[in-house]
């Protein structure tokens, strides 16, 4: 069973990562875009200070590993409302599986955009040294795991591919703009600081970009893990217990309190981290660390 | 196996305030190809789903191979073989992937390569889905429903919408599954290809099965009529040709004037005296020997496609 089980989530993970390839959309999203970002970021905002190289790199790893959650979405709906999951329904094939594929697939293709941006900060834009390379690797992994599972959420209920996309924008320009992966988080009012404690992609931003300049603790990386790991077991089980195969089986609107339902793990982590947790004094501290790095050498601003 | 293959009793399912089925009763006994014949709406599609295990019916039992199919999980799903109304693929997925993607869920399947020969699929074994003609996705449709030799196949109205000649060739790998002594449950709206292909056929209306039979004996209780249907210059009124010599039955579709007739010639010279004394007069007139189309509106009173 269990076999079975691992079989077919192999057997579509290729399948999933091969039709990827071939979506020239896909391929602009997931690797021509960020890199378009990358050095359009670098080249406004960094200036040449490598300091702040490595910062935006961090950030744009975000980006990319966050785009998870808009594409499997999309793409669940998609397949829904095509009547394509329900052939696959005809075969010996749970839930779990395809959901588990699209993660899996999902990571497969993460892995060298994420490579690719790397080394070109690396060589293109010369960052200096490679940041913490396997804190990178680990929040890269859980991340895209842990947002590929929201938007599965996402698409789980929603009905149709209209209102899916109405939801992803308002999740995805929270994620964006206040998790720090845009605007640094230190630049923020203090209440937006706290509010944004709430939000997983806080902890996949503070911490790929603590990871890329190199300025993460083995505890801040460990508890962005663990934040992120919960969140993603949480977000799986949800999404498999809401999968529907059918265009035309509908979920009642109750049923999108469920989104929230996988927040709770980021609420209690948000709570602990603004009652008793010292992580936005941290953010700040390695803010002003950047800044003041970057004011010894004339020329640079931020 | 004793008994049916295929067990169907007292099936009931509602959509909202839309009644799909009110009771719907037949068997399928192995190696038998069983019709569902009706106009679209009769329930057909709904009644195959809940035996594919695709939905649940609200009263009733449904069996296949003694199994529950919608408790039943892969046990039940590695014995049958189905092809959707409409099935839909990645656009971007290839022939040959398709299959051997299917093929990979099944702990026995057949061989990709000998599938798509049979199927004629070869020279487009590396197409896109999205490149392949309405006659091509059928035939990959259905070669991915025999990927695993299933006990029993589904066909839910297998060559709606095609030509002709598609038509043709999707009759023969159907005879070809009758020569093979496989279970097929096939739903249509086609009578050709019910009496074509069918063992016996179970004729479906409004959620009900109103007759079973072998399509010989289904015509032979239709009383040997002849039809004749006769298009007219006037209008006139169907009780007036009904009561012409020989006529068991006459109804009007959409300006076409349909008698069931025990003595052809008969009603005919009946006919033509009538339209002169009435002053009207033959637009057409066409015969055709009992079909199972003349047991259906027989039975309900409609054609097949109203």
């Amino acid at each position: 069973m269990a076999s079975n089980v691992i079989r077919n989530t192999w057997t579509l993970t290729k399948i999933r990562v091969r039709l990827a390839m071939r979506n020239r959309t896909f391929l602009f999203f997931s690797l021509i875009m960020p890199l378009g970002f990358l050095f359009f970021f670098v080249t406004i905002f960094s200036k040449g200070d490598t300091a702040w190289t490595a910062y935006i790199l961090g950030a744009i790893l975000t980006m990319t590993v966050m785009g998870s959650f808009w594409g499997l979405s999309v793409q669940l709906v998609m397949f829904r409302e095509a009547g394509i999951l329900r052939r696959f329904r005809l075969a010996p094939l749970g839930a779990g599986p395809m959901l588990a594929s699209s993660i899996l697939s999902n990571y497969i293709l993460v892995l060298p955009s994420v490579a690719i941006e790397i080394l070109v900060t690396k060589f293109a834009l010369h960052m200096q040294g490679w940041g913490n390379l396997w804190a990178i690797f680990l929040l890269v992994s859980i991340g895209s795991a842990t947002f590929s599972a929201f938007g599965l959420i996402v698409a789980s209920v929603t009905n149709t591919m209209q209102e899916t996309q109405v939801i992803n924008q308002v999740i995805w320009t929270a994620f964006l703009f206040l998790s720090g992966a845009t605007v640094p988080l230190a630049r923020f009012p203090h209440w937006i600081q706290g509010a944004s404690l709430f939000m997983p992609a806080t902890y996949l931003a503070t911490g790929l970009e603590n990871a890329a300049t190199n300025l993460a603790t083995h505890s801040e990386i460990i508890t962005d893990l663990v934040a992120l790991g919960i969140g993603l077991l949480v977000a799986f089980e949800i999404s498999r217990r809401l999968f529907r195969w059918e265009p035309e089986a509908k979920l009642p609107g109750s049923a999108k309190l469920w989104v929230l339902a996988a927040m709770i793990p980021f609420i209690a982590f948000g709570t602990y981290e603004n009652v008793k947790g010292d992580r936005l004094a941290l953010v700040r501290q390695n803010f002003q660390m950047l800044n003041s790095a970057s004011m010894t050498t004339p020329s640079k601003s931020h | 196996m004793t008994g049916p293959v295929i067990q169907v009793e007292g099936l009931y399912k509602n959509y909202g305030t839309v009644t799909a089925l009110r009771g719907v009763n037949f068997s399928v006994e192995e190696g038998e190809v069983f019709g569902l014949l009706g106009p679209n709406g009769a329930g057909k599609t709904t009644t195959v789903e809940i035996l594919e295990g695709m939905r649940t019916p609200d009263r009733g039992l449904a069996r296949v191979c003694g199994l529950d199919p919608e408790k039943s999980g892969s046990r039940f799903k590695e014995m049958i073989g189905a092809v959707l109304q409409s099935t839909s693929l990645p656009d971007k997925i290839r022939v040959k992937e398709a299959i051997d993607l299917f093929a990979n869920f099944y702990r026995v399947h057949g061989n990709t390569n000998d599938l798509l020969k049979r199927f004629q699929l070869e020279e487009k074994r590396d197409a896109f889905y999205s490149q392949l003609s309405g006659g091509q996705k059928q035939r990959l449709a259905i070669a991915m429903a025999l990927v695993n030799n299933p006990q029993v196949v589904f066909l839910d109205e297998p060559t709606a919408g095609l030509d002709p000649q598609v038509r043709r060739e999707i009759y023969d790998i159907i005879e070809e599954l009758k020569r093979g002594k496989k279970t097929v449950l096939l739903t249509t709206h086609y009578i050709e290809e019910a009496e074509r292909l069918c063992d016996r056929v179970a004729i479906i209306d409004y959620g009900r099965v109103i007759k079973i039979g072998t399509p010989r004996e289904l015509k032979h209780a239709s009383a040997g009529t002849t039809r004749i249907e006769v298009r007219l210059a006037k209008p006139v009124d169907n009780g007036v040709l009904g009561q012409l010599d020989a006529v068991a039955n006459a109804r009007e579709f959409d300006g076409t004037y349909v008698l069931h007739s025990t003595r052809a010639p008969h009603t005919i010279v009946a006919l033509v005296k009538h339209l002169e004394s009435d002053s009207n007069e033959l637009q057409s007139l066409e015969m055709f020997s009992p079909s199972l189309e003349d047991v259906f509106i027989e039975l309900t009173g409609r054609r097949l496609r109203d």
